[in-house]
């Protein structure tokens, strides 16, 4: 295992791939500037066998959405014995889902938004207008449909009226069998990303997000320029305490582990709404991640280095 | 919790204020971000439009070009003329010659591919809010250079035969009268790109007259003329008349696109500021790509070259007409192009081929989305498919893939009752051109 080789895996073949390649190549020239040996991979048939040439180097896996993060390339990982930074398959299959992850975050007590979890082969079996009708009925509009399997905001649409249902559904369902409807919570939207160098983890400054459009939506994530972000975020102490609070909680109540990023919404009341926890936060240029980083004062690749070195001394899983 | 100082407050680029106007607007999408999965090869991509180069003489070619680099490599790296190398300027009169096209080497500038022509002509006539006339739909290439020169693009209705001259007639008087300045028609008249409709020779000269009589300058584009699959070229609408056309070339698709050399033949006054513009882009067009496509002009049979690849392309394209037969659910249509390398398929009411994209992604296969080749956004019920580069049975599989995915989407549609109306912004249309009724 005295390896100091790293392997940056990106790509994949999920909706996220360009995402992906994004952030793969920003951690990789983070890393090589703090001096690390860096191999970066792409995820393709052979890639176990070359870790293990490699002498099972630790993995750094900047994939978003599918495989990469729905714990299926991390259990392979662990099935090879092959350390990697982030958290273990299980975690990352349970918070990758967004019906079974909110499930978890209300259970240990945070503020989410009214969900329900629908297939989509439910719609067909039990009729789809009366569905539809119930769902209207359940939650309140506007509302949030968005597949329960996926980032980015790939597929996620606000619908105002029970008319607009079944377009936003069908959308959703593009993207996977599986679609969550949730109550829309008006706020303030934040990103808080939270670390464990070894001590515990800890909350970094809250990024708050401000798009031009008025909607964080795949265009404004990634358009360097529609999007303002403010590091760390204009709200007071005690309310950005408590936005930190509720990462820090996600990320355990999750079982995560190294690194993680909580989504959220600051009511009018002064309290963070949970809205989901991403186990591969991206690292593009146009992440809130690394401004975070930069924010709490640290350097990305010393920080990655140190992720690096924690994963090294955890060994396989 | 400390609040560490100072505060920053970014959009993550220093520039935001300082882009050129035409500059704004330009983002990313999602719908391009899926294409970087579609270049892997677990996909059957049947969206990309590259030519298969494989069957070309490779040794040959690499042998011609070693003797190029040993017996005339201080020319071929020199800097050359902003118009171009003469010799292969005569050569390309040779080529044009085959779509019935007489010409003089000096009225031909040579360009990095027709795409810079495309982009000098543009930036030749074109100020911002001028209006150009296209088909539709129209090559997203196209589309974008316009975009990027802030020409308004209007759409012309097609059917099989190509453009309508009369919807081309009325768009202009229609346009004129509202004091609008139309500067050109862009036209792609042999197996356009998207639709695979090739304009009739009947139509090529209705065209030429419309023009004529309300003094319009046609850009004929004409990068698949010569990959005819089952009739002889028709003859260029550039061959009827040399004042009212500019046309643009390329052997992208005819020989190799890495090379990048296409070229621009248009009357002499527009040829003096085509090279005038050439050379304030690129001081010159690549002169070592000029000369060893001379080269391969010279020492190889071309022309039975590109019988085979009308033999190779044939093939390919007869797979793809199998495996819509097969595979494409009831109410799905396509076009029958005689050439070059691209079907354009009409879906199922209500079905949206963007929308779709994703799900297709998944099971593995990728194609164009319709709304790339409008400039207003309609298309949504089309999709282009091209045949050029995946093998037969990569092809039929490809078709099979797409096939499971339409089925799955009408299905869901279906179930949520969207089955049988449109998307909204879907023009309802029995051809591939718009409704403009």
């Amino acid at each position: 295992m005295s390896n100091n080789v790293v392997v940056v895996l990106a790509g994949g073949l999920s909706h996220e791939r360009d995402v992906s390649l994004r952030s793969g190549r920003r951690v990789a020239s983070a890393l090589r500037d703090a001096g690390c040996d860096v191999v970066e991979s792409d995820v393709s048939a052979g890639l176990l066998g070359r870790l293990i040439e490699l002498g099972r180097p630790v993995v750094l896996p900047m994939l978003h959405g599918g495989a990469g993060e729905d714990g299926a390339v991390r259990q392979a990982l662990e099935l090879a014995e092959i350390p990697f930074v982030g958290s273990s398959a299980a975690a990352s299959r349970v918070a990758f889902d967004k019906s079974i992850g909110t499930t978890v975050a209300w259970e240990a007590g945070l503020r989410t938004p009214q969900q329900v979890a629908l297939p989509d082969d439910l719609f067909r079996e039990l009729g789809a207008s009366d569905l539809v009708a119930a769902l209207a009925e359940r939650l309140e509009f506007p509302m949030i449909i968005k597949p329960s399997r996926s980032g980015s905001a790939l597929g996620f649409s606000r619908v105002d009226s029970v008319d607009e249902l079944p377009q936003a559904m069908v959308k959703a369902y593009g993207y996977g069998p599986v679609a969550i409807a949730e109550t829309y919570v008006a706020g303030t939207e934040v990103a808080v990303s939270v670390i464990d160098t070894g001590d515990g983890p800890r909350a970094l400054p809250a990024v708050e997000i401000r798009p031009d459009s008025g909607v964080y939506d795949y265009e404004a994530r990634y358009t360097a320029g529609q999007t303002r972000f403010i590091c760390p975020a204009e709200i007071s102490d005690e309310v950005a305490a408590r936005c930190a609070e509720l990462a820090v909680a996600a990320h355990e109540a999750l079982g995560l582990a190294d690194l993680s990023r909580t989504d959220m919404i600051i009511g009018e009341d002064g309290f963070p709404v949970f809205l989901e926890v991403n186990v591969a936060p991206g690292m593009t240029e146009t992440s809130t991640l690394p401004l975070s980083v930069e924010a709490a004062g640290l350097d990305l690749g010393e920080l990655l280095l140190q992720l690096v070195s924690v994963a090294r001394a955890r060994g396989a899983r | 919790m400390t609040v560490p100082e100072p505060r920053r407050d970014t959009r993550l680029d220093r520039y935001v204020s300082s882009y050129a106007e035409r500059t704004h607007g330009l983002a990313v999408s999602a719908v391009r971000a899926l294409f970087s999965v579609a270049n892997r090869p677990e996909v059957v991509s049947l969206a990309g439009g590259m030519p298969n180069i494989a069957d070309l003489p490779l040794d040959a070619v690499g042998d011609s070009i070693a003797t190029l680099i040993k017996t005339r490599g201080t020319q071929a790296m020199q800097y050359g003329s902003g118009q171009g190398e003469e010799r292969i300027r005569e050569q390309i009169c040779e080529v044009m010659a085959e779509e019935q096209i007489t010409a003089h080497a000096d009225d031909v500038t040579i360009t990095t591919g027709s795409q810079q022509a495309l982009d000098l002509v543009t930036r030749t006539f074109i100020d911002p809010g001028d209006v150009i006339l296209a088909e539709a739909p129209s090559y997203v290439g196209a589309l974008g250079t316009f975009r990027a020169y802030q020409a308004q693009v209007v759409h012309v209705a097609m059917d099989e035969n190509g453009l309508l001259p009369d919807a081309l007639e009325q768009a202009i008087v229609s346009l004129r009268a509202q004091g609008r300045r139309v500067k050109f028609l862009y036209t792609i008249p042999n197996f356009n790109n998207p639709s695979g409709i090739t304009l009739s020779l009947e139509r090529r000269h209705q065209v030429l007259d419309v023009a004529k009589r309300h003094d319009l300058l046609i850009i004929e584009d004409n990068p698949y003329g010569l990959l005819t699959l089952e009739s002889d070229p028709l003859p260029a609408i550039r061959s009827f008349d040399a004042e009212q056309v500019i046309y643009l070339g390329s052997f992208s698709k005819t020989f190799a696109p890495g090379f990048r050399i296409g070229w621009a033949l248009a009357p002499h006054a527009v040829r003096e500021k085509l090279v005038l513009a050439q050379e304030s882009a690129t001081l010159c067009p690549p002169v070592f790509s000029q000369f060893a496509i001379s080269t391969y002009l010279e020492t190889w049979d071309w022309r039975g070259q590109i019988k085979a690849f009308r033999s190779m392309y044939k093939e390919r394209r007869d797979a793809m007409f199998e495996g819509l037969t097969e595979n494409m659910p009831q109410g799905t249509t396509w076009t029958r192009p005689g050439g070059g390398f691209f079907v354009w398929v009409t879906l199922p009411e209500g079905l949206d081929s963007q929308a779709m994209l994703p799900r297709a992604v998944s099971a593995r296969v990728a194609y164009v989305p319709g709304p790339a080749f409008y400039a207003d956004g309609f298309g949504t019920r089309f999709m282009r498919l091209s045949y050029c580069f995946p093998t037969p049975e990569r092809i039929i599989e490809g078709t099979r893939r797409l096939g499971e995915v339409l089925h799955e989407e009408l299905e869901v549609r279906r179930t949520f009752g969207l089955g049988t109306t449109g998307p909204t912004s879907s023009r309802d249309l029995a051809g591939p051109g718009p409704d403009l009724s």
